[in-house]
């Protein structure tokens, strides 16, 4: 009977020390407070030991800074705690000559002694590299993306050149590396926090009180309910002109727009579609929307007949009606796609010719590959909303009356979330819907990531490994030359089409409602949502 | 009296231990596991599935997890949770009082409308009073609680503008919670209107996941009473000329009672599904969104941990109704 | 229930036609219950559900899976812009809702039918062995079902749905396991009481078999308790169902079945309110009526509520 007790202890205390922080900006007289309603709890406050938007909203695009890092609004690069960068000519080694006088935040256990340097580099990636770090395995050790981004094998090692300056060696030459360093994961924690809370030993306090250089400070967490920061006074880029930042946690979609128009929210995200029409009516609201940088398909399993036939995935392309789609299922915030990649990413092939809706040329297609009469199949549904696909059953009703009407009789098949992903990656549906967000705008992130032949059994649902378009994938990543890259990106999209491993459905227009008050909101392509530079009117 | 008390607990035990069992068994034999769910649109590499397995203790086989984890619950650890690596202790009790003040004030409200209301439609039978008591029971019992509940959102909350749409209390006040009780916290707080604020986010909560309760309490109520009303004694109480009211009000009372205390000790596990639901909608941040968001994140420990201690509470509160039952009327004591 | 009702039917006549006999146990029954309005009321509306279910291809205006894509979320027929031939309006893909409907009475009913009917056997059955054989059988049986009944009951069917995945038999089985356990202690109460009584004892020492106990002598006096149960137990499956479907494990698209229709209308609430409400009155007045059945069978039944 031990445990409660403690338990209940801690929660006690770290109530307690909450109140002490937060009683001073919440009784100031006109504390500017804006209230973001969010989705769910976050998983913790480490950005590099989770991979979902929703802990890396609560982390690091509040808390932490990184070496390089995405310009609020675009997928463009620029310096943060880096100022400047120099690759070596055979693209192996990057130098980063860091910023002075950035300071990190405090809380009741920890005070700065000293600014951000070389050492905090180096503990925020050998955390994550080497295993025999002493913080490699604390809360978890799950660096998901720092492998999904293939870090533990293209980084060699991190050398620290002086305080100001680290160097990183690479075991190969890849085009989106820097790219991967404005990533979450590659958030900067203090070393010297780190170190204090290791020889207190409680290590893993690092990640549930974080400390980072961030515009806000992260002050308070009630799971289900809030997550609580201040403006970090001492922040690099200015103070924020916000004083606190509050997370509302409303899960259910009707509910969190029924708060934000009682004013009890300023700004959420991930909108029913069916309400986009009254947000946008409504005075109080500006909905912002802007295109996303994700595409949502549908898999054909390329190992399984009649898939095998790139004629009967061309002709059921050719039978889907994806402008009713984009009506029915995105409420119109969507665009019919064409290409695997988004247009918001640089390569997009605008030349690619989409295969238009044409039941007719599709029945002949299919009769010409044998299947005159149809077959049976299954569309397999997910179960989750996802900006690239807000409603995936409905989605599947469209297509599988689509088909129907040329011949192919296909079940809806649906399981709960953790299992869709396990029974797909094993491939074992027929076709399925699914979709993807990019991670740093690069279109490798996209064309080898969810197509290459490394991803089969993976994020490649289709199972589609085809040398042409991996020969070509493969040379771009490490080719420096962006014009090059480009070339090779737009031929592959070409063969894609071609070969079409996919139906490729919509790229949904991302939409915020934000209420009128909130100042300079932009929406983050990523899917983030960025609270530095936004301001409340009086 | 003792000995039934010790009798009852000693079937507590092996209830407790099937608990732990059909707890195990449920969320291990879900497909799908939470590597999977970590790994999400993008899939986990077999090399890091390999690891997360031997860390976690899924590569052990079955039968070896759960001795472990009996083992563990015994000492009174019921683990880590998978996703956010803390206690699932701590978990649960930050979370418990958010659905033990739900279920107080729906269960409160149940017996402040449901009682009254079942004596009076009980005492007048067969007048309109007791119809539209009826009726109107027998449609909150028939009532689907999810879309109950979306329609007093969208009624109360949308169009009215009456109640706050969500949460436990409006988000302007932030302040030390000793109890974990909102209302009890927010009169401590001394804040301006924190109290009011927390009064108004429990109102449809409570009113949702009080209806069926209620329903329930008022027509056992009305029919306990009626067939009290019919007994022998009463009938010579009143033939004594005794006034109507201490007729009803203390021997008849008394003795209806007695069902509805039982019933209303059934319903804390009918609250617990209730709240599963409710929570979702409204997006109380209790034990069943918790439960629900561990299912589908299949967080292992936290899902055991969780329906252990809910299986638990609820073995607890029906030893206290049946005790306090068998305080009442002695006769349930030799019967079983 | 159609078994109650096909035999209510058959008797009556049978009944007339030999004036002189006693009143016969059905008909005092019938009497009883028809004295009750509600459960009238509540017993017209399941008959008028089941006709419209069974014909619901000749009565239903549209196919219930076809999409009138120029057509979508159009409103009920009263209100402006909609028509009369989808008369509670459509549904986002442009489907009629009043047609859905009538096709989700079939789907509503069967589940009610298969979880009644399954757990009535599987729970009287495990009830009977309880209560006969006491002991270790008996203890399992019931140790199992303090177990069942200490976990919350949704979240059991969540689980076991889950476990089989997501589909309308999925559902209906994991509902049929979560109410089992209320089968399981009517039967053995009323065993148990039942066993004490002087016939039993002296069928015993007659040589009767334990079979014939069971099913004979014991059974038919549990029977009152245990048809109220099932009338109920029907409202309970409609409901849990429909919770199921609208959390997402029940049955899937583009089945019309009424929890299912609510989840997938949720998003709807504040532009198109008919896609909500009239699945959700639909599930009501079902459950509806089949606990007014219920409450007058139950009426009719106990014998502590005769007058």
């Amino acid at each position: 009977m031990k445990k409660p007790i403690t338990g209940l202890a801690v929660t006690a205390a770290v109530a307690a020390a909450g109140l002490a922080l937060a009683t001073a900006p919440a009784k100031t007289a006109h504390a500017k407070t804006l209230v973001y309603c969010s989705e769910g709890d976050p998983s913790g406050f480490n950005p590099s030991l989770f991979t979902d938007g929703t802990t890396f909203d609560a982390s690091s695009r509040q808390i932490y800074n990184r070496l390089v890092e995405f310009e609020r609004g675009t997928t463009n690069i620029i310096p943060a705690l880096a100022e400047s960068w120099e690759v070596s000519e055979d693209g192996q080694t990057y130098t980063f000559k860091l910023r002075p006088g950035v300071k990190f935040h405090s809380n009741d256990s920890f005070a700065p002694s000293r600014d951000f340097n070389a050492d905090d580099v180096l503990y925020s990636f050998e955390r994550q590299l080497l295993e025999d770090h002493p913080f490699h395995t604390v809360s978890g050790g799950t660096y998901e993306y720092f492998a999904a981004m293939s870090m533990d094998s293209l980084v060699t090692s991190i050398e620290k050149v002086d305080d100001m300056t680290v160097r990183f060696n690479l075991s190969r030459p890849e085009a989106p590396f820097i790219a991967n360093l404005g990533m979450d994961f590659a958030s900067v924690l203090s070393a010297e926090y780190a170190q204090q809370m290791l020889d207190a030993g409680t290590p893993e306090q690092v990640d549930l009180a974080p400390i980072g250089t961030g515009p806000f400070v992260f002050v308070d967490f009630q799971p289900g309910a809030t997550v609580r920061f201040r403006a970090f006074d001492d922040y690099f880029r200015g103070r924020s002109p916000l004083d606190n930042l509050v997370f509302a946690i409303t899960p259910d979609s009707s509910v969190r727009f029924a708060k934000m128009q009682a004013g009890e929210c300023h700004v959420t995200l991930n909108p029913n579609p069916a309400d986009l029409q009254a947000m946008a009516d409504d005075p109080e609201i500006d909905l912002i929307q802007r295109e996303g940088l994700n595409v949502g398909y549908l898999a054909y399993n390329t190992e399984k007949e009649p898939y095998t036939d790139a004629r009967v995935r061309k002709a059921l392309n050719m039978a889907i009606n994806k402008q009713a789609i984009i009506d029915a299922v995105f409420q119109d915030a969507g665009t019919i796609a064409k290409n695997p990649l988004p247009p918001t990413i640089w390569s997009y092939n605008e030349a690619t010719v989409d295969d238009d809706y044409d039941p007719g040329a599709a029945k002949a297609l299919l009769a010409e590959a044998g299947f005159g009469d149809g077959f049976e199949t299954d569309i397999w549904a997910m179960p989750v909303q996802r900006p690239y696909n807000p409603n995936a059953r409905r989605m599947a009703e469209l297509i599988q009356a689509d088909w129907a009407a040329v011949g192919v009789t296909a079940e809806i098949v649906s399981f709960e979330w953790p299992e869709y992903l396990k029974r797909s990656k094993d491939a074992e549906h027929q076709t399925l819907l699914l979709g993807w967000t990019g991670d740093n705008g690069d279109p490798d992130n996209f064309l080898a990531t969810l197509l290459g032949c490394d991803a089969v059994r993976g994020s490649n649902r289709a199972q589609w490994c085809h040398q042409p378009f991996e020969e070509l994938v493969q040379a771009a990543k490490v080719t420096a030359d962006v014009d090059e890259r480009t070339r090779l990106y737009e031929q592959a999209q070409l063969v894609f089409k071609e070969e079409a491993p996919w139906a490729t459905i919509a790229h949904s227009v991302v939409s915020q409602p934000v209420r009128a008050e909130v100042i300079d909101w932009k929406i983050d392509p990523f899917g983030g949502n960025i609270f530095y530079g936004v301001d409340l009117a009086e | 009296m003792l000995s039934f008390v010790l009798r009852r607990l000693a079937l507590v035990i092996p209830t407790f231990f099937g608990v732990t069992l059909v707890a195990f068994l449920l969320v291990h034999l879900i497909p799908g596991d939470a590597i999977d769910v970590l790994g999400g649109e993008r899939g986990v590499s077999p090399e890091l599935r390999a690891r997360l397995m031997a860390e976690l203790g899924l590569d052990k086989p079955l039968w070896q997890q759960y001795l472990i984890y009996v083992g563990n619950v015994f000492q009174g650890d019921l683990g880590i949770s998978t996703l956010n690596r803390k206690p699932v202790w701590e978990e649960f009790f930050a979370r418990f009082p958010a659905t033990l003040e739900l279920s107080i004030t729906a269960i409160l409200f149940a017996i402040i409308v449901g009682l009254p209301a079942g004596i009076i439609a009980g005492v007048r039978r067969g007048s309109a009073f007791d119809h539209s008591v009826m009726g109107a029971a027998l449609t909150g019992y028939s009532m689907p609680i999810f879309w109950w509940a979306l329609l007093m959102i969208f009624f109360f909350s949308v169009t009215l503008g009456w109640t706050p749409v969500s949460g436990r209390i409006s988000v302007i006040y932030f302040f030390d919670q000793p109890t974990g009780f909102m209302l009890i916290d927010s009169l401590l707080s001394g804040e301006k209107g924190a109290f009011r604020s927390a009064v108004s986010h429990l109102i449809l909560p409570t009113i949702v996941l009080g209806t069926i309760p209620l329903a329930v309490i008022a027509r056992m109520t009305r029919s306990s009473m009626i067939e009290v009303l019919s007994d022998d004694y009463i009938r010579t109480a009143r033939a004594k000329g005794l006034s109507p009211f201490l007729v009803v009000n203390v021997h008849a009372l008394r003795n209806a009672l007695i069902p509805v205390i039982t019933v209303i000790g059934l319903q804390v596990g009918t609250l617990l599904a209730g709240a599963i639901l409710t929570e979702t909608i409204f997006s109380w941040p209790g034990i069943g969104r918790w439960m629900i968001e561990s299912i589908g994140r299949r967080d292992y420990p936290s899902v055991q941990g969780g329906i252990l201690l809910i299986a638990s509470a609820v073995i607890i509160v029906n030893l206290v109704v049946d005790v306090l039952y068998s305080i009442i009327n002695p006769r349930i004591r030799y019967a079983s | 229930m159609a078994t109650i009702d096909t035999k209510i039917d058959a008797d009556v006549p049978a009944v007339a036609h030999e004036p002189p006999a006693p009143p016969s146990p059905l008909r005092e029954f019938w009497e009883r219950f028809s004295e009750n309005r509600g459960a009238l009321i509540g017993m017209w509306v399941i008959v008028v559900i089941t006709v419209l279910a069974v014909f619901a291809d000749v009565v239903a205006p549209h196919s219930p899976t076809q999409q009138f894509a120029q057509f979508q979320l159009l409103p009920p027929a009263w209100q402006e812009g909609g028509q009369l031939s989808f008369f509670l309006g459509t549904d986002p893909v442009g489907r009629d809702i009043l047609s859905r409907l009538i096709h989700g009475a079939r789907f509503s009913l069967f589940i009610g039918l298969v979880v009644v009917t399954l757990s009535l056997i599987v729970g009287v059955a495990l009830g009977l062995f309880a209560g006969f054989f006491k002991g270790v059988v008996d203890n399992l049986i019931m140790r199992t079902v303090d177990i069942m009944m200490a976990l919350p009951s949704l979240l059991l069917a969540l689980a076991v749905v889950a476990i089989l995945g997501p589909s309308l038999v999925n559902a209906m089985i994991a509902i049929a396991i979560v109410v089992l356990p209320q089968y399981i202690r009517i039967t053995r109460a009323a065993v148990l009481a039942e066993m004490t009584k002087e016939y039993v004892t002296a069928s015993r020492i007659a040589g009767a078999s334990v079979f014939r106990l069971m099913f004979i002598n014991i059974l038919p006096n549990a029977m009152a308790p245990l048809i109220v149960q099932a009338t109920l137990g029907f409202s309970t499956a409609i409901l849990d169902a429909a919770a199921l479907g609208f959390l997402g494990l029940g049955a899937q698209p583009p089945t019309p079945e009424w929890g299912t229709m609510l989840a997938d209308a949720r998003e709807f609430i504040r532009r198109a309110w008919w896609v909500m409400t009239f699945p959700g009155l639909a599930i009501l007045i079902t459950v509806l009526a089949f606990n007014l059945m219920g409450d007058g069978l139950r009426d009719a039944l106990d014998p502590r509520l005769k007058k």
